[in-house]
């Protein structure tokens, strides 16, 4: 029975002249792992944006779990159960990876507005903060400052203070962003593993990834959505190839 | 983070027992210095909340520290009796109230606009004073009298003797620092610190920023106005003055000298701003030009504070830590 | 009050606005394109006051007097960018806001040391010092026109050398995004001495001539220097335009403010600012 998680609505977002997203009408379903592809410039990030709330949308509409959430703020997006990465490392650097998960796992608490008694005695938030760095082979590090660590670790650093919030859909700007070989195998095999549990979209050059990973697959050109499919219907697209032919990855 | 080590415990309680036994040794004249550096640093301590610990650079600070003295001065210039028990908490209780008001309008602003509304919102409460008939405007207001400390009927201070006020203030000093301390270990003191790293990236975790940003802002304007309420209490005389935006510009001097984001810089800065003021006119009659010089040598040379000098010397004692893989007992959230 | 007194006001509004203006788009493109609060920068405009009351003491003319100040500002402008300012490029707000807190304790006490703490005037030029018959009562002084006219015509040529010149077009590339001019290769370093020298020079040339309107007095640099910051805020940081727009708002309701509400004037600029700025937190105009 196929639930829809996320849809939007004719979704679209200028800035100035400049039409970024297009109309985008699309259904996310529940449980699976919907990759969006598309050259650079076809607006995949400002659609990640306008999904986690961080821009507004010109015009259209977003609902997530059936509830309109178009003009909604991050952080009430983020309450709802929706966590996103992001494509530009964006962590606390000055932080150890430890504090870096813990501000995502106390985010679930009820409220933070607590002043006397000391965070470090919230045991559910250690325990999360815990499962966070654990998921993404990071408790190693737990205590080292977050600067010091490795370029592909603190990708995974990115993702582990996402998944300390729990949600529920994620998304993920191109979580492979600048990895070597070996660490983003790490990564496909941490969506992997989060894919039997969460429902995944990302954004993703890697086609080795993408096709490693994903269910469905979007193509986006020029803001629109060119078309949606398997992974299979996608390959054998003509319409595809054609937008493609000079791209990499087929 | 709020980063106390061991050794410096160590050195900030010889420092405390230090000054808790000065008023044996001292003069009167000292006495009331050091009762004045003390108030200056519960002033620098509270905007080292909201520019340290949340992000909030502002230049209109001064703002609480005056309207928690003319709160005293407006309700009990006058009086022959009055319990701190009320004037206390009406101070605090005015300055917060403004501080949720310029809050409100200016934690919309970020950045330089964040600075610059500051700015003029104290400067508008700096001419009301200036230009009001009923608080005598530039001829500033004259307290009557000290406030009383009595529990029943039995007194438990009498403010108006030097070393009395000396150890009330003291008192209120540590006791403001640990509520700090407190407030910043608690839930609530990790968000504001993750805010001041990277705001955006705290919205997009769950938090409403802008919440915690004006809770900050009120708690660092209401201890602002617990110092204004002290001095004005300390001098009985309370002008303008205090809202000027020089106050505003010199308390920021302040905790960037002594290291902001540690709590206990802004103290040191601010004993060593009270102690400049006091020595260097003796040197010479210009001495703000001195002045001048010595921050902007500071800036140039010094750019962690006073407080980074410190903490070179006591890195240098400490023995390292150990990071163990796995070893979560060194992780924490401190 | 008949209608001729409030139209000097607005005539006293526009002028004292138009003064603002050079002192604000000096401040404004400091801010914008090298992304330095330079809090010293009201320290000019007294310093051009300063200069003025000095040479035209020496001089015997304000012209002379206003003719060799001009230079003699530009230089020490130059001075103060390459000793402390320079520094200032890749350091925090917070740096800034300390440094140049330090330059105005320094600027306030050297005026100090040369001036003492009296007040002084500057008389107006006989040439200038009449009166135009606005009415058959009221008139309006010669010279308050004379500067006004004189701040139109910079202002006409600022933004014909913003807007149709090569310099002009760094300038606005480099406000509005200071990386990408260095990116195209634009000569940041020097875009950045020019800038501040002609943020000076305006500041300082609009003391020289509001000198004889207003009286000279030690501190008079904050209080033109927050009164330019709540007109850079309104305007938008970076925007010339904004500049002008917000130096005219301010100039009008701080004349009638001190007309309608004389027990509260000051406060009127204040209220003003944080209205605009709860409807348009970034100022009114963005920088082009």
């Amino acid at each position: 029975m196929k639930q829809i998680i996320l849809e939007t609505n004719n979704l679209t977002k200028t800035f100035g002249a400049l039409m970024a997203v297009n109309n985008f009408s699309i259904e996310f379903t529940k449980g699976i792992v919907h990759a969006i592809i598309g050259p650079n410039g076809a607006g995949k990030t400002t659609l990640l944006n306008l999904l986690a709330g961080e821009l507004a949308p010109t015009s259209g509409s977003i609902s997530f779990k059936y509830r309109d959430i178009t003009h909604a703020q991050p952080d009430t997006i983020s309450q709802l159960g929706l966590g996103r990465s992001y494509q530009k490392t964006n962590i606390f650097p000055q932080f150890t990876c430890y504090q870096n998960c813990w501000i995502g796992a106390q985010s679930r608490l009820n409220t933070s507005m607590r002043f006397f008694r000391p965070a470090a005695k919230l045991i559910d938030v250690k325990e999360r903060t815990e499962k966070a760095l654990e998921m993404v082979n990071l408790s190693h590090q737990s205590g080292t400052i977050a600067s010091a660590i490795s370029y592909g670790e603190q990708r995974q650093l990115e993702i582990a203070t996402m998944l300390a919030t729990e949600p529920e859909l994620l998304l993920l700007d191109e979580p492979l962003a600048g990895m070597g070989a070996e660490e983003a195998q790490n990564v496909i095999e941490l969506l992997l593993e989060l894919a039997k549990n969460q429902t995944l979209i990302l954004i993703e050059h890697d086609m080795d990834a993408v096709f490693a990973v994903a269910d469905r697959l979007t193509v986006m050109v020029n803001g629109s959505e060119l078309e949606t499919g398997t992974v299979d219907e996608i390959r054998n697209s003509q319409a595809v190839q054609e937008a493609y032919l000079g791209e990499e990855g087929f | 983070m709020l980063n106390i080590t061991r050794p410096l415990k160590l050195f900030l309680l010889i420092l405390l027992l230090l000054v808790a036994i000065s008023p044996l040794i001292a003069s009167g004249f000292y006495i009331g210095l050091m009762t004045k550096m003390m108030i200056v640093a519960i002033f620098a301590m509270s905007l080292d909340l909201l520019v340290g610990f949340t992000g909030l650079i502002s230049l209109g600070h001064a703002a609480f520290f005056g309207i928690g003295a003319y709160c005293l001065a407006g309700f009990f210039s006058q009086a022959d009796h009055y319990t701190i028990w009320i004037a206390l908490p009406v101070s605090m209780g005015g300055a917060a109230l403004a501080a949720l008001v310029i809050g409100w309008i200016s934690i919309r602003t970020t950045g330089v606009y964040f600075l610059m509304i500051t700015l003029a919102f104290s400067q508008m409460f700096y001419f009301f004073f200036f230009e009001s008939k009923h608080f005598n405007g530039d001829d500033g207001v004259f307290m009557n009298t000290k406030p009383e400390i009595f529990l029943g009927s039995f007194q438990l201070l009498d403010l108006n003797h030097e070393i009395s006020f000396f150890y009330f203030v003291l008192g209120l000093l540590v006791a403001v620092f640990l509520l700090l301390v407190m407030i910043l270990k608690a839930p609530f003191g990790q968000v504001i610190t993750s805010i001041c790293a990277n705001d955006q990236r705290v919205r997009a975790l769950g938090y409403a920023i802008q919440r915690y940003k004006l809770v900050s802002f009120v708690i660092g304007g209401a201890i602002a106005g617990l110092a204004g309420f002290l001095e004005a209490a300390h001098t009985g005389f309370i002008t303008p003055s205090f809202l000027s935006w020089h106050e505003s510009g010199l308390i920021l001097v302040i905790i960037i000298l002594g290291g902001i984001g540690t709590l206990y810089g802004p103290i040191f800065g601010a004993f060593a701003l009270v102690l400049l003021e006091d020595l260097l006119p003796e040197l010479t009659d210009n001495w703000k030009l001195m002045l001048g010089v010595i921050i902007i040598m500071v800036v140039l040379f010094l750019p962690n504070g006073i407080s980074s000098m410190g903490k070179k010397l006591i890195d240098r004692l400490k023995p390292k830590p150990i990071t163990e893989p796995g070893s979560s007992k060194k992780t924490t959230v401190s | 009050m008949e209608p001729s007194f409030y139209f000097i006001q607005l005539l006293n509004g526009i002028q004292y606005g138009f003064l603002l203006f050079l002192v604000a788009s000096g401040l404004t493109l400091v801010f914008g394109i090298m992304d330095v609060i330079n809090l010293a920068h009201g320290s000019f405009y007294m310093l051009g006051a300063y200069l003025a009351y000095w040479l035209s003491g020496v001089f015997g003319s304000l012209f002379l007097g206003i003719l060799l100040a001009i230079p003699l500002a530009v230089m020490l402008g130059w001075v103060v960018e390459k000793v402390a300012i320079t520094h200032l490029y890749k350091r925090g707000h917070l740096d800034q806001v300390l440094l140049t807190y330090g330059l105005i304790l320094i600027f306030d006490e050297l005026q100090i040391i040369l001036w003492g703490n009296d007040s002084h005037g500057v008389e107006v030029p006989s040439i200038l010092s009449g009166s135009i018959p606005l009415t058959d009562i009221q008139v309006y002084p010669v010279y308050r026109l004379v500067v006004s006219l004189v701040c139109i015509m910079i202002a006409f040529c600022m933004y014909f050398i913003i807007n149709n010149t090569k310099l002009g077009m760094t300038i606005r590339a480099g406000a509005s995004n200071r990386e990408m001019a260095q990116a195209l290769g634009i000569d940041i370093q020097r875009l950045f001495s020019i800038v501040f020298s002609l943020g000076v020079a305006l500041a300082a040339f609009s003391g020289m001539i509001a000198a004889p309107i207003d009286s000279l007095y030690p501190g008079m640099g904050e209080n033109i220097l927050i009164i330019s910051l709540v007109v850079v805020v309104i305007g938008g940081i970076g925007s010339v335009k904004g500049a002008f727009v917000g130096a005219m708002i301010i100039g009008v309701s701080s004349i009638y403010g001190k007309v309608l509400f004389p027990d509260m004037a000051s406060i009127v600029v204040y209220a003003m600012m944080a209205a605009i700025l709860l409807w348009k937190p970034k100022g009114l105009f963005q920088a082009t």
